[in-house]
């Protein structure tokens, strides 16, 4: 007999070892996320995934389900709580949606829609962070990371290259490259690396690509980020 | 010591046997040898070890003693903790930096100085206090910082200092069990073999013992746990990165009863079959290094560590040392565990715990020196003696660092129960006005509440023991430990990172005067966010100093208010300041009236 838990009164089957997040997707179910990603390991930084598991929160990208379990997800205070977060990673950073190449097809955008924010909220850090567009493919943007560590990942699991760290800490942490010189021109990225896609903002950009399909006409200009949690994964759901 | 412009790489590397997992120890010795970290370093040592760049990058640049600029032939470093700043540390820093021609945070002119402020160094009875390349000086005061100006003006290497400078007085006002009884070294262990250990680790099931870091886990059941558990190796981690703003007393227990702890680590790996031992020490207790060398030498020699321990065939366990770099987060059990394998502290995510996957994955007993030097005891004097202790959630006595506006500043032991009214009395802090007990992180109460009990039950308490008069200012005293919390972040996620930078953004701007009623309500606003989704018990504590002095103390932040609506952090006229230079402009015309 398959196990279960009970997502917002939902019956939700898992396999032994799944987490929330992946019994959740599989069964159909959107739990806002960025630093998750299906094809990587869970990370559990961005906290926007944060669920109520019985009365505790907890990141539905690491907690792993248990038989009987009851979370709640779709609740009015877990949804504040999310849209807080969202706005933290905007002040945080120097985001320019309305002229960001990525605008469209970026996650943060599109969660920031789906959770309803329509102001920052908080005062902006306004921090001053390097551009690299040294490389002859791939543009770093610093200003718009939110240090969600996907490149990180793709580029050590997947790639074998570890082009990509975080360095320094707490509201000083940032991207930093695998060179001396500090320059992503210097490493050995490749604009066929899986680290040059899984970008969840438009901090790691093509580029000469970025407007090839025009804004307007994007993924997420279409369709909720709940029908389409990660840009370019799978068919929107209906 | 002064610099030198080399540094043997080749030989720390082979010292640390190659392993990158140990290349916090690495740093910092390259930082010890060579003054910085430069950036051709991470290079060398990239393939020293054999690892990415980007890999060193992270771990150096995540704690805050390493750096890739120099810091001259001498860095000093003034603790910022509250209790420094009430004895007088802004105003020694001033006059120290004058004497020497120097501004903070600048390297002096001749390459030779630099001064900066560092969080608490574990010196609150002795404060204000500060770390000359790393070495801790206590007890500053003009004279004594007219001396050091002199032997840095002679350039003397600080081998030649006089080491009255760097004694740290144990201040021990009040001893117990752990503080007070002589110690046999070889008794506990001597006591736990005979026993055996599944009956020692039910003397420790027997005593009740909580671990003394703070959060008050049951001893035996980690222990029992860790024992079970399946893997290569079991390692056993004494907590010594006694970071809360106000603790001092693991620093007492290592100077001083340091035996204790390492029996306590020892009767640890005879119960869960451990064959290696870790302190970790942290980096601003870089004075006992040596001694505490010393005593697990002198205990190899007395066949208490190594192989065939008391001559147990097959009971073999010895302790090495690590020493952290700077960063507060490392108290936390994971992230210290992530700093011993050579990365930037950042806490795991659990479960699984160390007790099942801790150290190199391995099961990992991680307990708090005080908890070790308890379970020395009890495993020399029996479960029952020792629950007999304190009260009945919490046995045994509890070490507190007391430190602030009373007049016998130290370290006292109490059995579990004691009243902070009792304390007060023993400490001579007559007027008190409020106490923060367990630091930053723990509770801040008022002296409507001085009948309440240091215990589990009650006050739960990690050691620290801050008291504050009427003169105090509570709202200087949150504002600092919410810089404190900003600073230590680190930054792994979305709550934290931004969240404590916001809690001090705000703070800052109802120091300055132009707060308002909704900032108030946005902190508590934070506060929710950072206590339900934060990854650890920084981000979970990180608002308490607020949001409770805020409660308890409403005058201290309503006097500060400039409105009671909103009022912007943003300076129109201070915005206007770069056309003023560039116009060369000051007149009454190139203002905006102040309103």
């Amino acid at each position: 007999m398959t196990k279960t838990f009970t997502l917002d009164g939902k019956v939700i089957p898992f396999e032994e070892g799944e987490t929330i997040m992946e019994a959740a997707a599989a069964a159909g179910v959107y739990i806002p996320h960025l630093c998750h990603h299906p094809e990587f390991k869970p990370h559990g930084s961005c906290k926007l995934c944060t669920v109520n598991i019985g009365g505790r929160l907890g990141a539905a990208c690491t907690n792993r389900a248990a038989e009987g379990m009851k979370v709640e997800s779709e609740t009015e205070a877990l949804n504040a709580d999310r849209r807080a977060l969202t706005q933290m990673l905007f002040v945080e950073g120097n985001h320019i949606c309305p002229s960001c190449e990525k605008s469209g097809n970026c996650q943060l955008q599109a969660v920031a829609y789906h959770l309803g924010m329509l102001t920052p909220h908080f005062t902006h850090f306004y921090p001053a962070r390097d551009v690299d567009a040294s490389h002859p493919d791939v543009l770093l943007e610093r200003n718009r990371c939110i240090l969600c560590e996907l490149c990180v990942r793709a580029s050590r699991d997947v790639d074998g290259k570890n082009v990509f760290g975080i360095g320094g800490r707490g509201i000083k942490a940032r991207l930093i490259v695998n060179s001396a010189s500090g320059r992503l021109a210097d490493t050995d990225m490749s604009v066929t690396d899986r680290a040059a896609e899984v970008c969840p903002t438009g901090a790691i950009i093509r580029k000469r690509h970025g407007f090839t399909v025009p804004i307007g006409q994007r993924l997420y200009d279409h369709h909720d980020i709940a029908e389409v949690p990660v840009a370019g994964m799978e068919r929107p759901k209906k | 010591m002064p610099a030198q412009d080399v540094c043997d790489l080749p030989g720390i590397v082979a010292r640390w046997h190659r392993d990158p997992a140990n290349l916090v120890q690495i740093l910092r010795e390259v930082q010890e040898s060579c003054g910085t970290i430069p950036s051709d370093t991470l290079d060398q040592l990239a393939k020293l070890l054999d690892v990415p760049r980007v890999r060193i990058e992270s771990t150096a640049s995540f704690y805050a003693f390493f750096h890739a600029e120099s810091h001259g032939a001498y860095e000093i470093l003034f603790s910022d903790n509250i209790i420094d700043r009430m004895a007088g540390k802004e105003a020694l820093k001033q006059y120290f930096c004058e004497r020497l021609w120097l501004e903070p945070r600048k390297l002096s002119e001749d390459g030779l100085v630099y001064v900066d402020d560092t969080a608490d160094i574990g010196l609150a009875d002795q404060a204000p206090a500060m770390l000359v390349n790393g070495y801790a000086i206590p007890s500053l005061d003009k004279a004594r910082l007219d001396l050091v100006a002199e032997l840095i003006r002679a350039r003397k290497p600080l081998a030649e200092w006089p080491p009255m400078l760097f004694e740290v007085p144990d201040n021990l006002c009040k001893p117990g069990p752990l503080t007070g009884e002589a110690f046999v070294p070889g008794a506990a262990l001597k006591a736990a073999l005979a026993r055996g250990a599944e009956a020692t680790l039910a003397e420790i099931d027997a005593s009740n013992l909580r671990g003394r870091g703070g959060a008050g886990f049951k001893t035996a059941t980690k222990w029992a746990s860790c024992r079970k558990a399946e893997g290569e190796a079991h390692y056993v981690v004494c907590n010594a990165d006694e970071g809360e703003p106000g603790t001092f007393k693991d620093r007492v227990l290592l100077a001083s009863h340091a035996d204790l702890v390492f029996e306590g680590m020892t009767v640890c790996a005879r119960v869960i079959g451990a064959r290696l031992g870790l302190l970790y020490l942290r980096g601003e207790y870089r004075n006992l290094l040596e001694k505490l060398k010393s005593v697990l030498a002198r205990r190899r020699e007395a066949g208490l560590l190594g192989q065939n321990i008391l001559g147990e065939q097959g009971f073999d366990f010895d302790i090495e040392i690590h020493l952290g770099a700077g960063a507060y987060i490392c108290g936390e059990e994971s992230a210290l565990i992530e700093s011993l394998e050579g990365k930037p502290g950042k806490p795991r995510n659990r479960p699984p715990f160390p007790d099942r996957c801790g150290y190199r994955n391995q099961p990992t007993v991680v307990n708090n020196v005080e908890t070790f030097a308890c379970a020395a005891k009890i495993a020399e004097r029996g479960g029952a003696w020792f629950a007999a202790l304190g009260t009945p959630q919490s046995a045994g006595s509890k070490l507190i660092s007391i430190s602030g506006d009373c007049k016998r500043p130290g370290a006292y032991e109490y059995p579990f129960g004691v009243t902070v009214r009792q304390i007060l009395i023993d400490c001579g802090a007559e007027d008190a006005h409020a106490v923060q007990v367990s630091g930053p992180s723990g509770t801040c109460i008022s002296f409507r509440e001085f009948d309440r009990r240091i215990a589990f039950e009650d006050l739960a308490t990690a050691g620290a023991f801050m008291v504050f008069s009427r003169e105090r200012d509570m709202f200087e005293v949150a504002r600092n430990f919410t810089h404190f919390f900003a600073h230590e972040s680190c930054g792994f996620c979305t709550p934290c990172r931004v969240g404590t930078s916001l809690l001090r953004n705000i703070m800052d701007k109802l120091a300055a005067g132009k707060g308002s009623a909704y900032d108030m309500n946005e902190m508590k606003h934070i506060m929710h966010v950072l206590r339900g989704t934060a990854h650890c018990g920084l981000g979970h504590t990180a608002a308490n100093p607020v949001v409770q002095t805020m409660e308890k103390f409403p005058d201290a932040y309503e006097k500060r208010l400039k409105r009671l609506d909103f009022e912007p952090a943003f300076d129109l006229d201070g915005a206007l300041q770069t056309a003023r230079l560039i116009t060369g402009r000051d007149d009454e015309w190139a203002h905006l009236a102040d309103d």
